[in-house]
């Protein structure tokens, strides 16, 4: 029975030593160079004195890179966990992060550090500064369960605070294990990962293809401007599963770009998860590739990574919403009421998805309040006790007993593929001095977010400055509505519902 | 012209699109900018850019976009 998630990296490494695992731009690594750096820096992290801890956070400095997962192997085999830390984020927010995380070390492993990080460990430095200690790996080892935690996402918080999410190795394993039997995963994948490592798309990649004794190949960011060049990419690399967001997907589709290249990549598997997939971009990807396996994923981050599927057969009606399907094996779903009392269980009848299960995360990190009230007792069960994660999805079943997406119950968003709560921009605009009080709605018909505030000057640039330092950019709005006063209900609440009108005209 | 620096500054209202011209070779555009730009550039000026239009040149300014907007209305 596989405990920890790097038994996958010990097995693959074994069985496949010359293979490549892991490539990008600048270099590759076969599994014995990955597993040989990864428990380099095991030593070298544990000899600088992380032997004093475990279950504690490191910040992983992330980049486009293969540096980057080998980094997160090399703080596993220490017995702690990795967080990845985008540094493209404004400073103020990696503040925050760090305020609530407090890591215990912090390693750079972007390719090209440009100003160093103050206290950071160099990724070069602590891959090749150790001789590896087997026996002090093997100590750690040997005090680890499989409940430990694995890694740490930072999502948006309603209240202005980042919530760090916090998933367990038995998770990562679980999932990797649902995804084998599911979908029939071999030797022969190769990865091309898009999703960024802050985000758990990119879980998939790193974990599937290490159990599986496959390959990942990171396709850098710039060819998601250009379409053309990424599928060529696709085709040079011989890349033949996509396990991406459904805004890459669209980039492909939303510029016919199959129509620019001579030769189509040879994919097997096209998974895609984070929005939903528009029909019409699903059937141009259909066309043009009929032989891949195509899946709808879906789940919160707290599920690690994803609850349900659908394997889409062949091109799909324009006019009816794609299911987000079944549950995965071992993996609990349901639809529950209001109060999260009652499950709801009749075809039409709308609920909230609340998940539960071995890939539960184990909560938010440092943050009792936030995961007491996302985590909640399973109504089903009142003998013993059991979680269930309230999702905020709002979703009903079809006649066929898969489960679609219906809207949210709160005030979060998904927009350009990524997890917003309204309020943590509402609470950045309200720091503003020249702004009194603001609110942000979502047009989903364009995809754009809008932002009502109450000032007495008209400065989008000014706002937009201060914006900046504290938010990263998907989460500014797009559109600005100044009012005198801005229109109040009789709880003397922001009217919402007559702004959401507002958007309409 | 003034059409385009709405949409484009609706999708980032950061940037000054009056004066910048090294967009993308600056990286200061990312590809879901492009595409919020490209699909409500086709929407109101009713044209169809397409893959091949996706060149690093024709997106650096304002002013490179609005030419290839008036040639592919002129097709």
């Amino acid at each position: 029975m596989i405990r920890n998630a790097l038994e996958y990296l010990e097995i693959s490494a074994k069985k496949y030593p010359d293979k490549i695992a892991l490539e990008d731009e600048h270099e590759k690594l076969t599994y014995t160079e990955y597993i040989t750096k990864a428990k380099t820096i095991g030593t070298y992290l544990l000899k600088r004195g992380l032997d004093k801890y475990s279950n504690k956070p490191v910040a992983v400095i992330i980049d486009r890179n293969i540096r980057s997962i080998v980094a997160f192997m090399g703080v596993l085999y220490t017995g702690n966990f990795y967080v990845p830390i985008d540094y493209t984020l404004p400073a103020e927010r990696i503040q925050l992060i760090y305020d609530t995380l407090d890591p215990i070390a912090v390693i750079d492993a972007r390719t090209d550090t440009g100003k160093a990080v103050e206290g950071a460990i160099d990724f070069t430095e602590a891959s090749s500064g150790a001789d590896i200690d087997e026996e002090l790996l093997k100590k750690v080892r040997s005090e680890a369960i499989d409940t430990d935690p694995i890694y740490g996402i930072f999502t948006s918080g309603s209240t202005g605070v980042p919530k760090g999410v916090v998933i367990c190795h038995r998770g990562v394993i679980d999932m990797v294990e649902a995804f084998g039997e599911t979908f029939g995963f071999d030797d022969g994948m190769v990865h091309a990962n898009q999703a960024p490592f802050d985000f758990d798309v990119s879980v998939k990649d790193i974990y599937n293809a290490m159990k599986n004794g496959g390959s990942i190949v990171v396709v850098p960011k710039r060819l998601f401007l250009m379409p053309k060049l990424l599928l060529e990419f696709l085709v040079k690399y011989k890349a033949n599963t996509i396990i991406w967001a459904v805004s890459a997907l669209r980039i492909v589709s939303d510029f016919k770009a199959f129509g620019a290249v001579e030769e189509k990549p040879d994919m097997r598997y096209i998974m895609f998860s984070g929005e939903v997939m528009p029909i019409k971009a699903l059937n141009y990807w259909m066309d043009n590739l009929p032989d891949p396996m195509y899946v709808n994923l879906y789940g919160p981050t707290e599920i690690t990574c994803n609850c349900t599927y659908c394997i889409i057969e062949g091109k799909q009606n324009e006019l009816k919403a794609l299911p987000i399907g079944k549950a995965f094996v071992n993996t609990k779903v349901v639809l529950l009421d209001e109060k999260r009392e009652k499950a709801v269980t009749k075809p039409g009848d709308v609920g909230e998805v609340c998940v539960g299960g071995a890939g539960l995360a184990l909560g938010y990190w440092n943050n009792p309040e936030k995961t007491k009230e996302a985590f909640f007792q399973n109504p089903d069960i009142t003998e013993h006790p059991s979680l269930l994660y309230g999702t905020g999805d709002m979703a009903y079943y079809n006649e066929d007993g898969n489960l679609v997406f219906a809207a949210r119950r709160d005030f979060q968003i998904k927009h350009m593929g990524h997890r917003i709560e309204l309020g943590e921009i509402e609470v950045a605009l309200n720091a503003i001095p020249f702004i009194d009080t603001s609110c942000c709605l979502y047009d989903e018909e364009r995809s754009k977010i809008v932002c009502f505030y109450q000032s007495e000057s008209d400065d989008t640039k000014a706002i937009i400055k201060f914006l900046s330092d504290k938010l990263p950019k998907y989460m500014w709005p797009n559109i600005f509505k100044r009012y005198d006063r801005l229109p109040m209900n009789k709880n003397s609440k922001i009217d919402r519902v007559k702004l959401k009108e507002e958007i309409r005209k | 012209m003034e059409e385009l620096l709405r949409i484009m500054s609706e999708v980032r209202p950061d940037i000054d699109f009056e004066t910048e011209d090294k967009l993308i070779d600056n990286e200061m555009l990312d590809s879901l900018d492009i595409v919020a730009i490209v699909t409500d550039v086709n929407d109101e000026f009713d044209i169809e850019i397409n893959v091949n239009d996706l060149l690093p040149e024709n997106f650096n300014s304002a002013k490179a976009l609005y030419e290839l907007i008036q040639k592919l209305q002129y097709e």
